[in-house]
């Protein structure tokens, strides 16, 4: 069955790359400009997993992160963040906000595609 | 992804740096006003953290350099680690030109020499100088090391690699089941590296009634044999770890706990924080056992091999196709190519000119005004007007974004010159035709440069004239009955009116004893060849005078005047049409032929009566209006349509006013209505014509000229001019 | 004008010719956008006397030149059967106002020969060379110099 992916960024450049990279990998894509649009495809829609920035206009990543994980419905929806950088202390801060794991900018398809693996049923 | 989408997603990630840079400008300026909310900053931050996102996507290295630099420092403003003083700003407002040079480098491929703007990185790393200490040592806090300690099996890949034996113990906590995680994922994940046998212990689960739903109680102990590295193995574990205990064995050595990382983390600190600052991020994510990469010096090494991303091609202008929506709420604006709308207002114009030739000819049939044919075309134009109006509206764009490079030329010129000029801009929001809008650009530049340059005095001189030493130049544009009025003003010196007027005598223009007003002196900027700088300055010289810019004006439909107070500063004000697609007009009948005059220049029309009539030289025949004197002109004549002037008296008198306020009246034969025309270049296959703006097509399919009333007013005035009788300009 | 040295080739290209008064010319087809009959043109003020004004084009505005005017052979008295060629010359696309099409030739470059030397400033100016065909002499008109590039280029 195919999977759905929920990506949120607020650069129109790296959402077309998601879709881009998704699509071709086989996944059902959809897409939300920042936190607040993310919470509203939500209530559309239940994906397999949340692709989402951190840094957003209106809520950004934790906030978003924050808001699903105390949601009932889908708080275990596993949720990676896309970090310009892979040192720790981002890592740590995603996860003290309830992600699921990280996706290091500019990402590698089939490194994004392999995260995604380790996270949707 | 293939070329093509590469190149898309290319082509739309330019398209949004222009959006970013013009986000990140705005909010820069804002912060230099002293505005600085941190709604702006961090909308400042995200735009340039957008670009270096995108252009490390596209392998972009200097670009990303730089704003890595630039945004560090926006990060610690942003946290409030850093004041947006003024000293502040400088640098940072420089970065934001250096970043926009950047952009526009990588999109044209081109390469930028980083010398040109090392000064300016080096000046925003300074800002954040300060503050690094700090990051490193909170990166510390949170993080193992890189410590060079023996690791058993991390080696180097072997030519074959062998086949290893991991035994794995994972014992999820409840953290990890909280994030999102799943144990049996990591185990199925593992099961990719190599054959596994899994065996779970669940003595640990305690009875129903004490089980918490949301509790870990599990412990898995997994057989790998796999020719993975240990790396491959314990990045399955990447996401997790922390929130479970990982025990990994390999080839039957003991793996490295949590507990004893603990441990050798605090022997290490003990000695080597300074070292770690340098090492740079493993390639790998290595869970566990990254270095303290302090922020300055990441992004240099992006990670490895990119599997599917080709050189972008260079831009191919047409390719993309609108991006479709995927699958989420409508959005508020769609992205549509230029020459899509463009191609739409030409269809739009020709459906007007149908329309209209069509009403023409059931005129023509005499139908009854209230047939159903007729009050069917009356709805039909009715309906075409709608169309059109609404069509030329998706074109109108606001001025921000010119104003907004304004902005920049200002620091440039304000830099090069050792002057302190502010920019202050009202009405960015104003919407102008698209087309309007692009040929703007050079006569703006050029003025604004000329203010900087010649306008604003220096800051010892502005303080000796007891004045800020920093000068101010207001750009303004607003809607006024139906175009759009720019104004450059300055708080400068004024024109020099002694020395453009021995100036202009020296080079011939004026001879030495002809009387003229201060108004005129100041227009003499306006002809070709005139240039008081004593040096042509390489900043707003360069050969080319306000003549060009005046021209430039002129051809878009618009006019120019300038105005000027000594020690005071100077005005220069635009007015221009809405758009360059349509005009409302009045037609009138002129010897025969069918002109248009535009509506805007109109104030009233008159039958003019003898009595009101008056000669005044040779020539020159004067219409009485209430009790004012207005030079008539005989447009026939004028356009050498006729030899002989028409009479006065079987004639209509149109008052038209320019911008300057200066009226006069056009003579013609007749007027026949009112109507909105598209107009028609006559540039594009013939050239420009001496009073003559543009052409439409009326409805009876044939061309009919529309009048440029300033020209035809001024050519009129030289031909006065030579014959050496003068009217009072007003001025 | 000057017939361009080439080595003898056979390249053959096709012409549009036509008539103005009783002399012929013709131009390269490649040029020629469309063939049409004459409509009343509105008159451009203070334009040459060889431009007869502009006429609509589907939408365009086409300004008309009178061939025998610049050529110096006249004015043209259009007729219902006078015609105009189309033509884009660079960016321009004008009207040439001639008296009528007479044929579409096929010649090759080779038989082109070069402007007769004789004191004309039409022949100077405007004619690139000469094609004799069926007993009659067609002169190639050079498009370029027909509307002067007028201000624009200047600018």
């Amino acid at each position: 069955m195919t999977q759905t992916i929920l990506t949120v960024d607020d650069s129109r450049t790296m959402r077309d790359m998601l879709r881009m990279a998704l699509a071709e990998a086989g996944y059902n894509v959809l897409q939300a400009e920042d936190g607040v649009h993310g919470l509203e495809v939500l209530q559309t829609a239940t994906p397999d997993v949340i692709v989402t920035d951190i840094n957003m206009p209106k809520m950004d990543g934790f906030g978003l992160i924050e808001a699903v994980r105390k949601d009932s419905r889908y708080r275990r929806v596993p949720i990676l963040v896309l970090t310009t950088e892979s040192d720790a202390a981002k890592k740590l801060r995603a996860k003290e906000a309830g992600a699921t794991g990280w996706i290091v900018k500019p990402f590698e398809p089939t490194k994004l595609i392999a995260a995604i693996r380790r996270v949707a049923a | 992804m293939t070329v093509d989408t590469m190149a898309a997603i290319r082509q739309t990630f330019f398209q949004e740096c222009e959006e970013q840079l013009s986000e990140m400008e705005t909010g820069l300026l804002a912060m230099d006003e002293g505005n600085a909310d941190s709604e702006t900053v961090n909308a400042v931050f995200r735009a340039v953290h957008s670009i270096k996102g995108g252009a490390g996507a596209f392998k972009l290295t200097a670009l990303v350099q730089f704003a890595h630099t630039f945004e560090t420092a926006l990060d610690h403003v942003r946290s409030g680690k850093l004041a947006p003083t003024a000293d502040v700003m400088k640098p940072m407002l420089r970065a934001a030109d250096v970043l926009a040079d950047l952009v526009e480098a990588s999109r044209d491929g081109r390469d930028i020499d980083e010398s040109s703007y090392a000064a300016v990185a080096a000046e925003v790393k300074a800002l954040t100088a300060a503050n690094e200490e700090e990051d490193v040592e909170e990166v510390i806090d949170f993080q193992p090391s890189v410590i060079a300690f023996e690791m058993p099996a991390i080696a180097t890949e072997p030519e074959a690699p062998p086949l290893h034996e991991y035994l794995i113990r994972f014992v999820p906590r409840p953290e990890l089941y909280a994030n999102g995680n799943e144990a049996a994922l990591i185990i199925r994940e593992l099961s990719r590296l190599g054959s596994i046998e899994v065996s779970c212990d669940a003595t640990a689960v305690p009875d129903l009634e004490a089980i918490e739903a949301e509790g870990a109680y599990l412990t898995w102990d997994i057989k790998l044999s796999s020719q993975e590295p240990i790396e491959a193995v314990r990045e399955v574990f990447e996401f997790v770890d922390g929130e479970a205990e990982i025990n990994i064995e390999t080839d039957g050595q003991p793996g490295v706990s949590d507990a004893d990382i603990a441990a050798l983390l605090a022997k290490a600190l003990g000695g080597s924080s300074a070292s770690e600052a340098e090492a740079p991020a493993a390639e790998i994510p290595d869970a566990g056992f990254k270095a303290a990469v302090p922020q300055s010096e990441l992004q240099a090494n992006t990670p490895a091999e990119p599997v599917a991303a080709p050189e972008p091609a260079p831009q191919a202008a047409q390719a993309t196709e609108t991006p479709k929506a995927a699958a989420v709420p409508a959005q508020t604006t769609i992205r549509v190519e230029f020459d899509r709308v463009d191609r739409l207002i030409n269809l739009v114009g020709e459906l007007v000119i149908n329309q209209a030739m069509l009403s023409q000819r059931v005129v023509e049939a005499n139908l009854a005004g209230s047939s159903s044919i007729v009050i069917g075309l009356e709805e039909l134009e009715q309906l075409t007007r709608e169309i059109q109006e609404s069509v030329m509206a998706i074109r109108a764009q606001p001025v921000k974004p010119l104003f907004q490079r304004m902005s920049r030329i200002v620091r440039e010129v304000a830099d090069a010159t050792g002057k302190e000029v502010r920019l202050k801009t009202e009405g960015e929001a104003t919407e102008v035709d698209k087309t309007v809008v692009e040929r703007l650009a050079e006569p703006l530049t050029h003025m604004i440069r000329n203010a900087v340059d010649h306008g604003i005095e220096s800051p010892e001189a502005r303080i000796a004239a007891g004045k800020p030493p920093e000068g101010t130049i207001r750009l303004s544009a607003a809607h006024r009955s139906g175009r759009i009025v720019i104004e450059i003003s300055d708080d400068g010196a004024g024109i020099d009116r002694p020395k453009v007027r021995a100036s202009a005598i020296k080079k011939g223009l004026i001879s030495p004893d002809v009387q003229l007003s201060d108004n005129d002196i100041d227009n003499l900027l306006f002809l070709p060849g005139f240039s008081t700088a004593a040096t042509i300055s390489s900043i707003s010289g360069r050969g080319v005078g306000m003549d060009v810019v005046k021209r430039s004006i002129v051809a878009l439909g618009g006019r120019i005047a300038i105005s000027s107070r000594p020690g005071q500063g100077s005005t220069f004000s635009m007015s221009l049409p809405l758009t360059l697609a349509v005009l409302d007009g009045m037609a009138v009948s002129v010897a025969g032929q069918t002109l248009v005059v535009p509506l805007t220049a109109i104030v009233e029309t008159l039958k003019p009566k003898k009595a009101e009539l008056h000669g005044l030289g040779k020539d020159g025949r004067v219409m009485s209006i209430r009790n004012t004197f207005v030079p008539l002109i005989d447009v026939g004549t004028q356009l050498g349509f006729r030899d002989t002037p028409a009479d006065p008296e079987n004639s209509v008198a149109i008052l038209v006013e320019t911008d300057g306020g200066t009226r006069n009246a056009l003579l013609v034969d007749s007027i026949q209505d009112q109507r909105q025309v598209v107009i028609k270049s006559l540039e594009t296959n013939y050239g420009t014509v001496a009073g003559i703006a543009a052409a439409t097509i009326l409805g009876d399919g044939r061309v009919a000229l529309i009048l440029d009333v300033d020209a035809l007013l001024t050519s009129s005035f030289d031909n006065l001019r030579s014959d050496d009788l003068r009217y009072g300009t007003g001025g | 004008m000057q017939d361009g040295s080439s080595p003898a080739n056979n390249v053959n290209r096709e012409f549009v010719a036509f008539r103005v008064g009783d002399q012929e010319f013709c131009i390269d087809i490649m040029g020629v956008r469309e063939i049409r009959g004459w409509t009343q043109a509105t008159p451009l003020p203070h334009a040459p006397p060889y431009v007869r004004g502009v006429i609509n084009l589907r939408g365009a505005v086409l300004p008309i030149v009178d061939l025998a005017m610049r050529f110096g052979l006249g004015l043209t008295e259009p007729t219902p059967r006078s015609v105009i060629i189309v033509v884009q010359v660079h960016q321009q696309v004008i009207g040439l106002l001639v008296d009528a099409v007479s044929d579409i030739l096929t010649v090759s470059e080779a038989a082109m020969q070069p402007t007769p030397d004789i004191a004309s400033g039409l022949a100077k100016t405007f004619v690139k060379g000469v094609y004799p065909v069926d007993g009659r002499m067609i002169s190639i008109v050079a498009l370029d110099c027909v509307l002067p590039i007028s201000e624009k280029a200047a600018a």
